[in-house]
This record gives structure tokens, C-alpha cells and sequence, in this order.
């Protein structure tokens, strides 16, 4: 076991995946020289050459559009997308071109690109800097969509994503970058837990906890504050958002009979509400309460000064914990 | 560094100039440049080329017949560009790679894509028609110009892989306007990547005249990447092959990327879903029939004292035998079993497509044997 911190977990399981295939390059603005504005890819072009960690130029749909034209020449492009708001650019062909040519081609031509992506808030950014843009990725058909919250997952899971024959969206929670854990580098990647699989991250009885990204930690600590006040909450990790593991969720919320979903994100549309209606389809008879859903804000991110009424914070947790459980709670006496 | 420094054939972007080895007459026009490219065809090879145009120009014309009787659900013919295409895809290698529009029909038929693969699209059985890694042709592009990033990215990994196979990039005028062809440029342009980009210019975007996708001609643009810019007769089937080839050999030898400009017109309609009508008169059309690609080269070949009648007779048979043979592709195709609709979301199994097919064949058993009788076992 090595102390590492998430940003160097990442930067050691490129570096595997570099060493043990070497179809596999990454591609990104300002990754070789600089290594990278989070320095995430430092040393690997030192170490693997130009030619295979390779910095770009600005622009975000040629990063994605030449990756497809290496996954056709049958490379494996790791493309880094240097903030999660500067993604758009590169729309286009992640949607129409990534996620559809397996499917297009009829399996013929295989697409393992994948895409790393430092999102969320929290850390006092400018405009588009802050954004959690999942919810678009994990409804387009084709692509896989994974988050990881800490360095040992982040270490296995990229890897994982990189090994995957199918697109990964590979989404990096920013303000976790500097967190330290434990991370077993010498473990083989065949006996890890497949990156599709959620994991159970407090277990607990009395509510079901969901998160995803650096909002695990939040959660973690909500469990503990809970604890103290007698609740027990089950927090779960969900690690992909496309495909979801009902399993994990239907057996911790068939025990508690109560959910809540957090995340950065706004509410409309997003991975919660996906969730939210999955588990009430799948789990009805269980539920003691309407699943709610602890979020971003519908909004544009806002400036850094106000982003902390964005987040969802640990009290915000604990207040959706508090309307499952049916206690006095911010919208207690109001139709939510 | 300046501009002949970067070339060591000394070309430069020449976009005032329109390279033409054949005109309008069949006269053949001599250029001290191009003519070493094509110093190696003489007539047979030129009766070769004319057939390849006769036979996909016969192809087109099925493929709107087809459409029109109900048997496929668009066409986007291709007529008035046969030498464009037919020139261009004759310069490659079986090691180059392809990347295409839906127009390309000709590139398809070139690189030995059977009958069935060529209606696949248009008929809805499936999104595309054949493997590309069998015919280094990539699946057919809607998308105006995502394909010039592949291309790109294509050819990048060629260099590194140390091939001096090329890539070629096909798409339209008004692709040039998509930030995907100009990224493309950068990228090629920075990496030097081996690939070309071969515009055919036929002078409308659907309704929109090339005017409003430039307001120069488009080969100048590639002097802003620091490449080569070619402008070249498109309905000149001989002095295309002989910028292909150039361009091609540029890239082979590490050069990095051209951009050329086929300069050529689109016959009929976009698809067969447009009206030209709307947009255009007939006295445009009139003006381009008489630059009518097929007809100055067997111009040409008379000139040359080959048996024009013969060849025009051999190859109108072939050409009807492949339309034939189109047909019956097309009439032979099946639909799909209901449940393929889920195959290859994935490559890898996935929970999700899973769940979801799985609760459509209930549902489809609902039906019983009828619905069944159509699901198949899928992949």
C-alpha cells in the first residue's frame, strides 16, 4: 500500500496503462510539457515520448474527432478535456460520432476512447470552470459513464476505463484532486472490482444515501453528524451513471425503504431524477417515502462567491434525510 | 521559412489557377507539373477510367430509380461528379483509408464493396454497409465534415505507426464552412499528418450556393494551414488522378497534408427528397452538361483512335448488368429481426441494454408467434 492523493492516483494508473499497452496514447491541451493544469499526466511525456502522450491544439472537437480517426486505426486515445465546461466544443462528436460508430458500424469498428473530465465545484473558480455536465453523457446511448471519489478507485477505475472496449466518460471530481488515501498499486487489475459496480461506502439501515464523485465524502460526514443524532444512512458510491447497478441500490433500499439522491448537478433531467424513477419503478412496495433528491440548483453556475448556495452541502444532506424520515425539515408544512 | 521551402516538388498553393489535363472538347491540354503524374496512363488505362465512370454514373441513375419506385427511402445521387470521385479514389493504394460523405458512392463501388453494401443505408436495413477495416472505406458520414477529424486522426496514427500508407478526407463545399474541416486542418497541418483533403466543390449546399460558404475559392484556404491548396478541374478525370497522386505522394513521403479542390457540379438534386427546381434554372444545368465529364473523355479516347463504338457498347452492358445487380441486392435485402435493435450498443456486455431488450422480447411474446417469428435470435 502507497499514501497517494487522488491526482497522483490517476497520474500512476495512466502511467500502468501506458506501460502495458502501447496502442494506448493520451491526448489533451497543455498534458505533456506542463503536465497538465492539474499536472494529472506529469512526467508521462518525459517518460513515454511525444508521440504518446501528445499535447494538443485548442480545440476540443479535434481532440475527439482525431481520437475517433485513432480508434479507427485502432489505437486506444486517452483524451483529456481540460475543464468540464470547456467540453462542449467537443459535443458533437462524443454524441454523433463516439457513442454511435460501434453501434453504426455494426460492431465492426470498436471505439475505446476515453475521456477524462475534472468536474464540479468548490473550488472558488471562474465561469465554466465548476460545471457537472454527466447527466448529458449518461443519456446518450453508446457511452459508458463512470466517476470516481477516491485515489484507490481512481487509480483501478482508470485503468478499467482505458481497457474497456466501449467510450468512457470518465469524470474527476476536481476538488477531491488533493485528497490522500491508500492505493495498492501492485493489485491486479483481473481480481478489481469492475468499474460498473457501486460500492457501499457507510453501511446503515435507516436511509439510502446516493452520491457520486466528491460529494461521497460529504455524505460519508453526513452519516457520521446522522449518527450522532440517531440515523443510521446506508451511503452508497455509485461510481457508474451509465449503466446504474440496480442491484447494489435495490438491496439497500428494499432494507431502509427510504432514498435520497445527492449531486452537484442541476435537478432537471439529471442522473437523480433517472435514479429516483428506476428505483420507484423497481422498489415501490418497499418505499416509506418519496425518494428526493438533494441537488445543484437549476441554474448557470454561479460566481464563486455564491457557490456555496449551490453545492449541497452536508446540512443540505441532512435536510432531504430529515423529509424521508418525515422530521421537521426546511419544507416541513410546504407541498414539495 | 517560405512557402517553397515547405514542398520539394516546389508546388505552391496555386488556387488561381484550375488544373486541367483534358478540357471541355477532349482536348488534351499539357502541364509541365501534372503531366509527369499521369506519364503512366495511356488509352487502355484511360478505357479502364471511362468505364469506372459509365458504370457508377449507371449505379446512380438505379439507386434514384430504385428511390422513385418505393424500394429505398433516399438517394443522394451523385451524377455530374463521377471523374471527381472515380479520379481521385483511383490514385489510392489498397493501404489508404478512405473517409467518406453519403455521396461517395463511386469511392464504395471502387474499393469492391459488394451490390447489397451500397443500398443497405438507403434501404434502412442497416446504418451501414460494410466493414470498414475490409475496404479501408469508413462508414459513410451524414454529419457535414466530422469525417475530416477521423481522417486526420487517422493518418496521425499512421506517422506513428511509421506506415506511408495516406488517408483521404472527402466531403463538400459547404463542409468547409464546419469547424470539424478547419480543426482537421490544424490538426494535419500541426502534426503533418498524411492526409488529403479532397473537396468536391459542385457548387451547392443543399439550396446554398458556394458563395455564401466562401467568398474566394476554397482551395485558398488551405494557405491559412501552412499546406498546399490545388484547384482542379473535378470533371477532368486525369488531371484529378494526377493531384490525387501528387497529394498523396506528398503525404507519403512525410510532407504532411494538401487540400484539394475538385471543382465539379452536382447533376441532379441533393437527395432525392430536393428540388433543385427552387434554387437553380435550367441554364446552369445546360452550361455544366457540356462540361459533361464522361463525354470529354471518350472524346479523348476517339481522338486517340481507340473504337469508341466498341467500348461505348461493352461498357453500357457491364454498366446494366451492375444496375441489375443493384437491383436485385436491394430487392433481396430482409429486414432485421426486432431484437437486433439492441445489438452492438456495446461492445462489452451491458446491464442496462440488457434489461431493456429483455423487456421488449416479453413484450413482443405478447404477440406470440407472429412477433416471434420476426425477433430472431438477434446477435
Amino acid at each position: 500500500m502507497t499514501t497517494l492523493t487522488l491526482g497522483k492516483a490517476l497520474n500512476r494508473g495512466l502511467r500502468n496503462a501506458l506501460a502495458a499497452d502501447d496502442r494506448v496514447v493520451l491526448m489533451g491541451e497543455d498534458i505533456g510539457t506542463l503536465g497538465g493544469v492539474f499536472r494529472i499526466t506529469d512526467g508521462l511525456q518525459a517518460e513515454f515520448g511525444r508521440e504518446r502522450v501528445v499535447d494538443s491544439p485548442l480545440s476540443e472537437a479535434g481532440l475527439i474527432g482525431t481520437a475517433v480517426g485513432l480508434a479507427y486505426r485502432g489505437f486506444r486515445p486517452v483524451v483529456e478535456i481540460q475543464f468540464d465546461g470547456f467540453i462542449y466544443p467537443g459535443f458533437d462528436q462524443i454524441v454523433a460520432q463516439v457513442a454511435k460508430l460501434h453501434y453504426r458500424s455494426r460492431g465492426a469498428v470498436k471505439v475505446p476512447i476515453t475521456i477524462r473530465v475534472p468536474f464540479g465545484g468548490g473550488i472558488g473558480a471562474a465561469e465554466h470552470h465548476s460545471e457537472s455536465p454527466e447527466a448529458y453523457f449518461a443519456h446518450t446511448a453508446g457511452l459508458r459513464v463512470v466517476v470516481c471519489s477516491n485515489p484507490a478507485d481512481a487509480h483501478v477505475m482508470i485503468q478499467q476505463a482505458i481497457a474497456s472496449d466501449d467510450p468512457v466518460l470518465f469524470f474527476e471530481p476536481k476538488r477531491r484532486y488533493h485528497v490522500k488515501g491508500e492505493v495498492d498499486e501492485a493489485a491486479s487489475l483481473a481480481d478489481a472490482k469492475p468499474m460498473g459496480i457501486a460500492t457501499v461506502v457507510a453501511p446503515g439501515d435507516d436511509v439510502t444515501l446516493v452520491t457520486y464523485g466528491a460529494l461521497v465524502q460529504t455524505a460519508k460526514d453526513a452519516a457520521v453528524a446522522a449518527a450522532e443524532d440517531g440515523v443510521s444512512l446506508e451511503v452508497i458510491d455509485l461510481r457508474s451513471l451509465a449503466p446504474v447497478d440496480y442491484p447494489t441500490l435495490e438491496a439497500s433500499l428494499r432494507r431502509t425503504g427510504r432514498l435520497v439522491i445527492a449531486h452537484e448537478a442541476g435537478q432537471q433531467g439529471g442522473v437523480g431524477a433517472e435514479i429516483a424513477a428506476s428505483l420507484t419503478e423497481r422498489c415501490f412496495d418497499y418505499l416509506e417515502h418519496a425518494p428526493v433528491r438533494v441537488t445543484g440548483h437549476d441554474i448557470p453556475y454561479p460566481p464563486a462567491k455564491l457557490e456555496q448556495h449551490h453545492l449541497p452541502d452536508l446540512d443540505r444532506i441532512l435536510d432531504g434525510v430529515d423529509r424521508v424520515l418525515g422530521r421537521a425539515n426546511s419544507l416541513s408544512g410546504v407541498e414539495a | 521559412m517560405t512557402l517553397s521551402d515547405r514542398d520539394a516538388t516546389g508546388l505552391l498553393t496555386r488556387p488561381e489557377s484550375f488544373v486541367q489535363l483534358v478540357d471541355e472538347t477532349g482536348t488534351r491540354r499539357h502541364d509541365a507539373e501534372f503531366d509527369p503524374w499521369v506519364a503512366d496512363v495511356d488509352a487502355a488505362a484511360l478505357g479502364r477510367l471511362y468505364r469506372d465512370m459509365v458504370i457508377v454514373r449507371r449505379l446512380d441513375a438505379e439507386g434514384v430509380a430504385l428511390q422513385r419506385q418505393g424500394e429505398l427511402g433516399l438517394w443522394p445521387p451523385l451524377a455530374g461528379q463521377e471523374a471527381a470521385q472515380i479520379g481521385s479514389v483511383r490514385a489510392l493504394r489498397d493501404d489508404d483509408f478512405a473517409f467518406t460523405s453519403y455521396r461517395e458512392l463511386a469511392v464504395a463501388w471502387a474499393r469492391g464493396v459488394a451490390a447489397e453494401g451500397l443500398v443497405t443505408t438507403w434501404r434502412g436495413t442497416a446504418s451501414s454497409g460494410w466493414d470498414p477495416a475490409a475496404h479501408r472505406v469508413a462508414v459513410p458520414q451524414i454529419i457535414i465534415g466530422a469525417q475530416a477529424l477521423h481522417a486526420t486522426g487517422y493518418a496521425m496514427g499512421l506517422r506513428w505507426d511509421h506506415s506511408d500508407a495516406a488517408a483521404i478526407a472527402y466531403f463538400g463545399d459547404g463542409a468547409t464552412s464546419e469547424g470539424d474541416v478547419n480543426e482537421a486542418f490544424v490538426f494535419a497541418s500541426s502534426f503533418e499528418a498524411p492526409v488529403v483533403f479532397f473537396c468536391q466543390n459542385n457548387q451547392w449546399a443543399i439550396s446554398e450556393p458556394v458563395g455564401l460558404q466562401s467568398k474566394q475559392e476554397l482551395a485558398r484556404r488551405a494557405d491559412g494551414f501552412a499546406m498546399p491548396g490545388i484547384r482542379v478541374d473535378g470533371n477532368d478525370v486525369l488531371a484529378v488522378l494526377a493531384v490525387t497522386r501528387m497529394a498523396l505522394e506528398r503525404a507519403r513521403r512525410g510532407d504532411g497534408p494538401s487540400l484539394i479542390e475538385a471543382v465539379t457540379y452536382r447533376m441532379g438534386p441533393h437527395t432525392t427528397a430536393d428540388d433543385p427546381s427552387r434554387y437553380r434554372d435550367d441554364a446552369e444545368l445546360a452550361a455544366w452538361r457540356e462540361r459533361d465529364p464522361i463525354a470529354r473523355l471518350l472524346a479523348l479516347l476517339e481522338g486517340l483512335g481507340v473504337d469508341v463504338a466498341g467500348l461505348e457498347r461493352e461498357t453500357a452492358e457491364a454498366a446494366d448488368r451492375a444496375a441489375a445487380e443493384l437491383r436485385a441486392a436491394c430487392l433481396g435485402l430482409v429486414d432485421p429481426p426486432a431484437l437486433s435493435v439492441f445489438d452492438h450498443v456495446y461492445a462489452e456486455p451491458n446491464s442496462h441494454v440488457a434489461r431493456q431488450r429483455e423487456h421488449y422480447e416479453r413484450y413482443l411474446a405478447l404477440f406470440g408467434d407472429e412477433a416471434s417469428d420476426q425477433n430472431g435470435a438477434g446477435r
